[in-house]
């Protein structure tokens, strides 16, 4: 899905090449460049399933308005991944509804 | 709380546009940006802008773009990025959050140059992975160098859709084909014989039905519809893509005037709701200026004409450019306008932008 | 009747007939010569202010369409990659045997080499047959536009306008 060489913009300047995680499996991607463009270079489309319904969302906008493309990465749900700047070692999980709770939210009761 | 003489929201062409003039001048300016790059929508812009040579004709986007970080340097306007503009309220004040902070700021006068958000039309399906907005498929490939996917409906034959579809093409996807609901080609006749000669066809009257595919996007049904928009039965069409482009208009970003007071009302022509503004693009909130696409959507080529024209009158109002002079170039600037603002295209704005002229007589 | 070109995107032959970009069969019968498919009153004029023979007028109204006068045209090209639309080609119908060549703006990756053979496309991207490059530009002032000049049988001269790479 890379553009290897545009016609215009010829070859794009891009980061270290580096290796994340997504879901378990791990992947490659430039540092810097957003999440989600890291991700589709990997064919990976869906980023989350709603809370309600369990529909499968991905990236809509690609400039961090709509939050369709959150996910949860490093453990920290509705991170919006496509303005969100890969770095080696992320751990990116497709995100399940609202995500997990945080420690601090969880009922004890 | 840090003062400023102006503060200008938004990078874009027309904010950048309106800080040069201004620092030019001798005015202290800042501008705020809530990405972390500047130049706004510019740097996706590959095409070679219309015009004339003083619009800067022939030249890319992008390039046209850089010019003006250069300039911005030149004349010590200071960009902060990621710099989110939380609310305006009494007197010029503002909250902006930076980084992670809030900070409380105060500008004599102040440019929202906040340009557009994409509009949207819902169908079954149009959640879907794969259903994205043009200016999503701009970004992937312009600044990310990633293809949106390998097929590409597009829906919408404005500028934007006939645009962004040739710079799909030239990403090296396929685009299988332009369809519109209405009756003919939005876009520059130009544009569409460019991608209509690499084969892509166009459908008019044409409206999308559904968006087929259970995780993501395998497909589409397009209908006709008649005269009054309604779909034709038995007239649907199949196509097999991994990739539908929404491109339908776009509407401006006023959340900012409206908080801060400025009357708004509504022009289709020039977007839907919007700030009234006079020659020298104040609203009815005095000191508050707007340019761009927040001000009635065009182009980046009379979004800078607008930020020049809003910098000029922040420079004359601060003293810093006497009467005569400031009439001098807002003339000229108007002049230049009236150029792109001509034209089947280009009349029917020119005519709205009097009418809110009209409601409201400048200053001088 | 043909649907026009607000339907198609492509404009036919018949509208670009009267067109003032267009230069006489005459004209085109003497060697390379600009053609201006430009018949919408846009605000643009790069055609004129690149045109150093002068043969390109638009005028103070820059939504004016560009006129050719084909005596004019020194086939210089430089209209043909500076106009922002691609609208401009240059075409040669002087060779002899049947054969034209037209020159066309062609902004996609990968570029063919001189010498291959390609498919000639028309306006609706229909393939026309088999041409050959014999030509390609690309210098710094194109700004990233290169021209591809193809040869074509002279019957294709004014239908040719885009081309398919083979394989």
């Amino acid at each position: 899905m890379r553009i290897e060489d545009h016609p215009v913009l010829g070859k794009f300047e891009k980061g270290q090449k580096v290796r994340f995680s997504f879901d378990g499996k791990s992947l490659e991607g430039f540092e810097g460049e957003p999440i989600a463009i890291a991700l589709r270079s990997n064919g990976v489309l869906i980023h989350r399933y709603t809370a309600r319904r369990n529909e499968p969302r991905g990236v809509f906008c690609a400039i961090g308005r709509c939050t369709d493309c959150i996910m949860v990465v490093n453990g920290q749900p509705n991170i919006r991944t496509c303005v969100e700047p890969l770095k080696a070692d992320m751990v990116v999980e497709t995100q399940q509804g609202r995500g997990p709770a945080k420690e601090s939210e969880v009922s004890h009761a | 709380m840090l003062r400023y003489e102006m503060i200008c929201v938004g990078a874009g062409p027309a904010g950048l546009a309106a800080a040069i003039e201004a620092a030019k001048n001798g005015v202290q300016v800042v501008v705020f940006d809530e990405n972390d790059r500047p130049g706004g929508q510019l740097f996706k812009q590959i095409h070679k802008f219309f015009g004339s040579r003083e619009h800067r004709a022939k030249e890319r986007g992008f390039n046209i773009g850089q010019a003006f970080l250069d300039q911005a340097r030149e004349t010590g306007v200071e960009v902060t990025l990621n710099a989110v503009v939380l609310g305006i309220y009494e007197n010029g004040a503002m909250n902006v959050m930076i980084g992670d902070q809030v900070k409380q700021v105060r500008a004599q006068k102040i440019v929202v140059a906040t340009g557009a958000a994409e509009n949207m039309v819902p169908f079954p399906g149009w959640t879907l992975p794969g259903v994205i907005g043009a200016g999503a498929a701009q970004t992937m490939a312009n600044i990310h160098g990633i293809r949106p996917g390998n097929k590409i409906l597009m829906v919408g034959s404005g500028n934007v859709g006939i645009i962004v579809g040739y710079q799909m093409l030239q990403a090296g996807s396929r685009v299988a084909a332009i369809i519109d609901a209405a009756p003919k080609i939005g876009g520059y006749a130009v544009h569409a014989a460019k991608v209509a000669r690499a084969g892509v066809p166009f459908l008019m009257s044409h409206t999308i039905k559904q968006a087929h595919g259970k995780e993501c996007v395998t497909g589409a049904t397009v209908i006709q519809v008649d005269s009054s928009w309604q779909p034709v039965a038995g007239t649907e069409k199949e196509f097999e893509v991994d990739t539908i482009c929404i491109a339908v208009g776009l509407n401006p970003t006023t959340q900012l005037l409206g908080m801060a007071g400025c009357k708004m009302t509504h022009v289709p022509t020039l977007g839907g709701r919007i700030p009234v503004h006079d020659l020298d693009q104040e609203t009815t909130v005095k000191g508050i200026y707007v340019a761009g696409d927040v001000s009635g959507i065009e182009e980046a080529s009379t979004a800078i004409i607008e930020g020049r024209i809003a910098g000029l009158a922040i420079a004359h109002r601060l003293g810093y450019m006497d009467d005569g002079t400031f009439r001098k170039e807002r003339e000229k600037q108007s002049q230049s306008m009236k150029g792109l603002r001509s034209g089947s295209h280009g009349e029917r704005r020119a005519k709205a932008k009097e009418y809110l002229n009209a409601i409201m007589p400048a200053a001088i | 009747m043909t649907p026009d070109s607000s339907l198609t995107g492509f404009l036919t032959e018949e509208e670009l007939k009267e067109g003032p970009g267009i230069p006489s069969a005459a004209r085109r019968g003497k060697g390379p010569v600009a053609v201006i498919e430009c018949l919408e009153d846009i605000p643009c004029n790069p055609c004129e202010s690149s045109c150093k023979a002068g043969a390109i007028v638009v005028g103070e109204d820059i939504t004016q369409l560009p006129h050719l006068d084909g005596d004019k045209c020194i086939a210089c090209n430089t209209c043909v990659h500076n106009c922002p639309g691609q609208a401009i080609f240059m075409v040669d119908e002087s060779l002899p045997g049947g054969r034209a060549t037209v020159m066309m703006p062609y902004e996609y990756r990968p570029l063919p080499a001189e010498g291959d053979g390609v498919i000639a496309l028309d306006r609706a991207g229909q393939v026309l047959g088999d041409a050959t490059v014999i030509k390609i530009r690309q210098t710094r002032r194109m700004d990233r536009t290169a021209t591809i000049t193809i040869e074509v049988p002279k019957k294709w001269s004014m239908r040719a306008r885009a081309i398919r790479l083979k394989t």
